[in-house]
């Protein structure tokens, strides 16, 4: 709350006494909440060192991801292989690195994916009502129904392993649940009298939509993307893990941990190397995604003053 | 005198908050006597409704209560939930704002007021289903027997508080606390539910607390007034005295912020400046001083202390301000303590109504919502008619008022010409377009840029995620005006709502109630609207803030020239705001016409029953004068009537010989007389 202020009354005086001044943009706004919020900024440059090393990891590491050495089979971490090495004499520094840039490509992928359609599709739904919204939640209805992990299992098996195949068909299978969430939520903001205001100002339907029905459910959707990054990265961990995910010689965290669960009494570095990647990953999303909402949401007290 | 069987000694009530230690009540003290009414009266956040509380006991655990509170004999403050229950509902009764949650949904309302029997003494149970039985009829509902078995939502709002007062004399308490007991219900409603805690207190002989906000219920009920400000009380005295020897700046004010509807001058009403304070690290000073227009440096030095004040009528009158003795009749040193503002008269006003232009006009306006039956295959089973042929056109500089009570079709109304939907049999010509001839989006944007709507809740209608100068440039984005020159409109826009431009860049929930309110109208006179539709758009707001934003509407429409749709329930109001007025009554005008026409001299028995309904904020007048109290609710717009529809409330039909009333029940009337007094009754 702010302090009481007296208004002047309204007349040119007020008029004259104003200065020109420099408005304050909505995102340079949400920025100052954000950084306010420490957790908040070190999820991020977590998240930031996480991206660092999937990215440069590969191009410093002694060895490619797929090489291997088989003068050291299973050897702790020492000064040539860093993480030390798999069984097969993998090196697993290299196999982290790039085992995270694949898991962060699909989790961000298929969470951004689901995210923005279910947003979209449950609030259009919502707001346009009639028969926009039968026929989205009919199609809604029927996925739900379908095995759909059964299809996400063909799919991917028949694409030989490629990540974007696999992300498109993980999207797939995991927008109707948060879009009929979404649609339940967005039903209540449709009356609320600022929708109906802009309504009469002759806003087009899908501007309101975008502008005044997004936004208000934006804390529950940024939880649904870090969600979705952790869901993602443990849906593709499972697929990996049955042989329908990545296939060797490409390599994901949840390949990777998959792998390393089998030898953690002999060679506990092989699983704990890829899991703490990615526990940083995930705790580091949720510290991002906690900070966002406070940053985001006008009404909460941690935002301090605007 | 009696002895007091409530005395409440030097009550504080603080709570903990994240900003701090929130001081709600600092330091209330009064007696009541058995039989008498206290009326506290306050702005939301005055703490009056925590005081009421701390005397039930249903604070919350972190609210620290300290002082005394003596009922009956006992000691309230330190006593456990335990002991405070035997008392709740049995010596003591509240009577709660909200009807509609008050009730359980799930329980039949004999199976509560039973409950509310046996809880507190052993009684068989037909014996406490006699006595159920009794109580209902003595609150007026018709049929109790029958209506026991009734679930809450099978009743009307006015019915449902009615319960409550059954449930609240059920053990003869000796205290009835109401709460706002008529705020959320219409005025006729509200006059019956008055008289019947009127008749609780009659029958049980209880002492009753009138929490309210309304100096017009304070005048028809309280004997003794106690006026809270900032958590204190500032002015305490026996009801004439503050009324006619107000000495408090803020009871000058409250009394000056509210419209009169027996007063036909236009005269601009007082508003209070400012806000309430925080009541957080409070200052050592007057906490009205920001905004008490005689403070002195002696105000800012100590909080002054509530001290005894001689007065002509020689009450017990207690007030606290250091000023008191100076003030006289609302004047202080010969000049009114508020300062009247001056509005500006409009050139306008000299051109005759019949030659200015007409900015909307609604020729027969019909709307109808079938009534379904079935879950799966919905067969049309009837039809409500909520709109039933409503004619009416407005000027350039007009404001016209609907009114009526809720469920009378005025919202129906409103959203018809906001959707802009083409009548069967009809026309709405807005600002000369008439809305049949609309086709496409551009052209619909076209005419919306003419028409501008005002809603009710301050809150609700602006986004919460955008920050004002998005809200406010909303409507010239959607008509396409560049950014840059957005921008420069919405200062304009602010300085014109008087809200300081600086401020463009928060959120609105950093603004109070009435600052919102300013800003949901800088939003409608974005894109120069010619007319402008008014939702209630003062109903939500306190009454010193509400004074504010209807001197800002006035003279807005001076300056601007615009013409207003008015909707709104308070007719004291509308009486102030509006040039002509319709009064709706099931989806039609029973009466319409020029203002001061109808509100001096009300034709239509509906009119009149209205009229006398609203409570007079003067207790002289109040209690003296002649009032038509109607009886019953709405009846249900489902139910198709051939002829008046108001034959099953009217109290002239009463009066009639059968030969008249067979007309009245077969002939629907139509409106009838001059442009300036029409009304739609048969024998008026």
């Amino acid at each position: 709350m702010t302090s009481a202020t007296i208004q002047p009354p309204v007349g040119p005086d007020t008029t004259a006494a104003r200065i020109p001044r420099k408005r304050i943009g909505t995102f340079r706004l949400y920025y100052r909440r954000f950084v306010r919020n420490r957790p908040a900024v070190a999820g991020v440059f977590v998240f930031a060192f996480l991206v660092l090393f999937a990215v440069v990891g590969p191009l410093i590491a002694q060895f490619s991801f797929s090489e291997l050495d088989f003068l050291a089979l299973g050897t702790p971490p020492d000064g040539t292989h860093w993480f030390g090495t798999a069984a097969d004499g993998g090196d697993l520094f290299a196999q982290t690195a790039v085992g995270l840039q694949r898991s962060l490509m699909i989790a961000l992928t298929v969470s951004i994916g689901t995210t923005v359609i279910s947003a979209i599709v449950g609030t259009a739904a919502a707001y346009f009502g009639g028969t926009t919204e039968r026929i989205i939640l009919l199609i809604i209805h029927f996925l739900m129904v379908v095995p759909t992990f059964l299809i996400l299992a063909l799919v991917s098996s028949n694409a030989g392993g490629d990540w974007r195949v696999i992300s498109a068909a993980m999207i797939f299978i995991s927008w109707f649940f948060p879009a009929r969430v979404i649609w339940t939520m967005a039903l209540s903001l449709r009356e609320r009298e600022y929708v109906h205001a802009a309504r009469y100002m002759g806003v087009p339907g899908m501007k309101i939509v975008l502008r005044h029905l997004l936004p208000n459910i934006g804390s529950l959707l940024v939880i649904n993307f870090t969600l979705g990054v952790v869901g993602a990265v443990i849906t593709e961990t499972g697929l990996s893990f049955i042989g329908f995910g990545v296939k060797i010689p490409d390599v994901s965290l949840g390949s990777l941990i998959g792998i390393g669960a089998n030898s953690l009494s002999s060679a506990p570095w092989t699983f704990y190397f890829p899991a703490l990647a990615l526990t940083l990953l995930t705790v580091s999303m949720a510290l991002i995604a906690d900070g966002l909402r406070d940053a985001l949401d006008p009404t909460s007290a941690a935002g301090g003053r605007a | 005198m009696t002895a007091p069987l409530l005395s409440v000694r030097d009550l504080h009530v603080s709570f903990a908050s994240e900003a701090g230690r929130v001081d709600a009540v600092r330091g209330v003290s009064f007696d009541l006597e058995p039989g008498r009414t206290l009326s506290i009266v306050g702005e939301s956040g005055s703490g009056k409704s925590v005081t009421s509380l701390a005397i039930m006991g249903l604070l919350d655990d972190n609210a620290k209560v300290s002082g005394s509170i003596m009922f009956d004999g006992t000691e309230l403050v330190g006593k456990g939930d335990k002991e405070l229950s035997t008392l709740r509902g049995n010596g003591i009764a509240m009577i709660f704002q909200d009807p509609l949650t008050s009730l359980t949904p799930v329980y039949t309302i004999g199976d509560q007021l039973v409950e509310a029997l046996t809880v507190h003494r052993s009684m068989s149970q037909a014996d406490a289903t006699a006595r159920a039985i009794e109580l209902l009829r003595m609150v007026g509902i018709p049929t109790p027997e029958r209506r026991l078995k009734s679930f809450p939502h099978e009743f009307s709002g006015g019915m449902r508080q009615r319960v409550v007062i059954a449930i609240a004399m059920a053990n003869n308490p000796k205290l009835i606390i109401a709460d706002e007991p008529t705020t959320a219900l219409d005025v006729t409603i509200q006059a019956q539910i008055l008289d019947l805690i009127a008749t609780a207190q009659r029958e049980t002989g209880a002492a009753v607390i009138m929490i309210t906000h309304d100096m017009g219920v304070v005048a028809k009920t309280a004997d003794d007034v106690l006026v809270m400000y900032a958590g204190k009380p500032v002015e305490q005295a026996p009801v004439r005295e503050l009324f006619h020897e107000t000495r408090m700046p803020y009871s000058i004010g409250l009394l000056g912020a509210i419209p009169r509807v027996d007063k036909a001058e236009k005269t601009p009403l007082v508003p209070i400046k400012g806000n309430p304070p925080l009541l957080v690290n409070l200052p050592d000073e007057c906490p009205f001083v920001a905004r008490c227009p005689i403070a002195t440096e002696a105000c800012r030095t100590r909080e002054p202390e509530l001290r005894p004040i001689a007065t002509a009528e020689g009450g017990a009158h207690l007030v606290a301000c250091v000023r008191a003795d100076e003030i006289e009749d609302g004047m202080i040193g010969g000049a009114p303590v508020y300062p009247v503002p001056e509005l500006p008269t409009s050139a306008l006003d000299r051109v005759p109504r019949e030659d200015r232009p007409v900015t909307l006009d609604v020729r027969n306006m019909q709307k109808t919502f079938p009534l379904t039956k079935g879950a799966f295959l919905k067969r049309k089973v009837g039809e409500v008619h909520a709109v039933k042929g409503l004619t009416f056109d407005i000027r350039e500089g007009e404001t016209m008022a609907i009114v009526g009570e809720s469920g009378c079709g005025k919202t129906t109304t409103l959203l018809q010409i906001m959707d802009l939907v083409t009548q069967t049999d009809g026309e709405i010509t807005i600002a000369g377009t008439p809305v049949s001839t609309l086709h496409g989006g551009k052209a619909e944007r076209a005419v919306r840029r003419d028409l501008q709507i005002v809603f009710q809740d301050p809150m609700g209608a602006l986004d919460p995620r955008l920050t004002v100068a998005d809200v406010i440039a909303e409507p010239l984005r959607a008509i396409g005006v560049p950014r840059a020159e957005a921008d420069a409109r919405v200062d304009e826009l602010m300085d014109l709502v008087g809200l300081d431009p600086a401020h463009a860049s928060r959120f609105p929930g950093a603004f109070s109630g009435g600052q919102r309110q300013r800003i949901g109208i800088a939003r409608a006179l974005a894109t120069n609207p010619k007319i402008v539709v008014l939702d209630e758009p003062v109903s939500a707001l306190d009454v010193s803030i509400q004074a504010g934003v209807i001197n800002l509407l006035d003279e807005l429409k001076v300056k601007l020239g615009l013409s207003y749709l008015f909707v709104a329930h308070d007719l004291s109001v509308v009486r102030h705001i509006a040039d002509r007025v319709g009064v709706m009554y099931l989806g039609e005008f029973v009466e319409h016409g020029d203002v001061d026409a109808i509100f001096d001299n009300p034709q239509h028995p509906y009119t009149q029953a209205l009229l006398s309904a609203i409570p007079v904020p003067d207790p002289d007048i109040e209690r003296t004068r002649e009032r038509i109290v109607l009886q019953g609710d709405l009846p249900s717009p489902t139910d198709r009537r051939d002829g008046c529809s108001f034959t099953s409330r009217c109290p002239l039909y009463k009066m009639l010989p059968p030969e008249q009333q067979s007309r009245c029940e077969t002939e629907a009337p139509a409106l009838k007389g001059s442009d300036a007094h029409a009304n739609a009754c048969h024998f008026r």
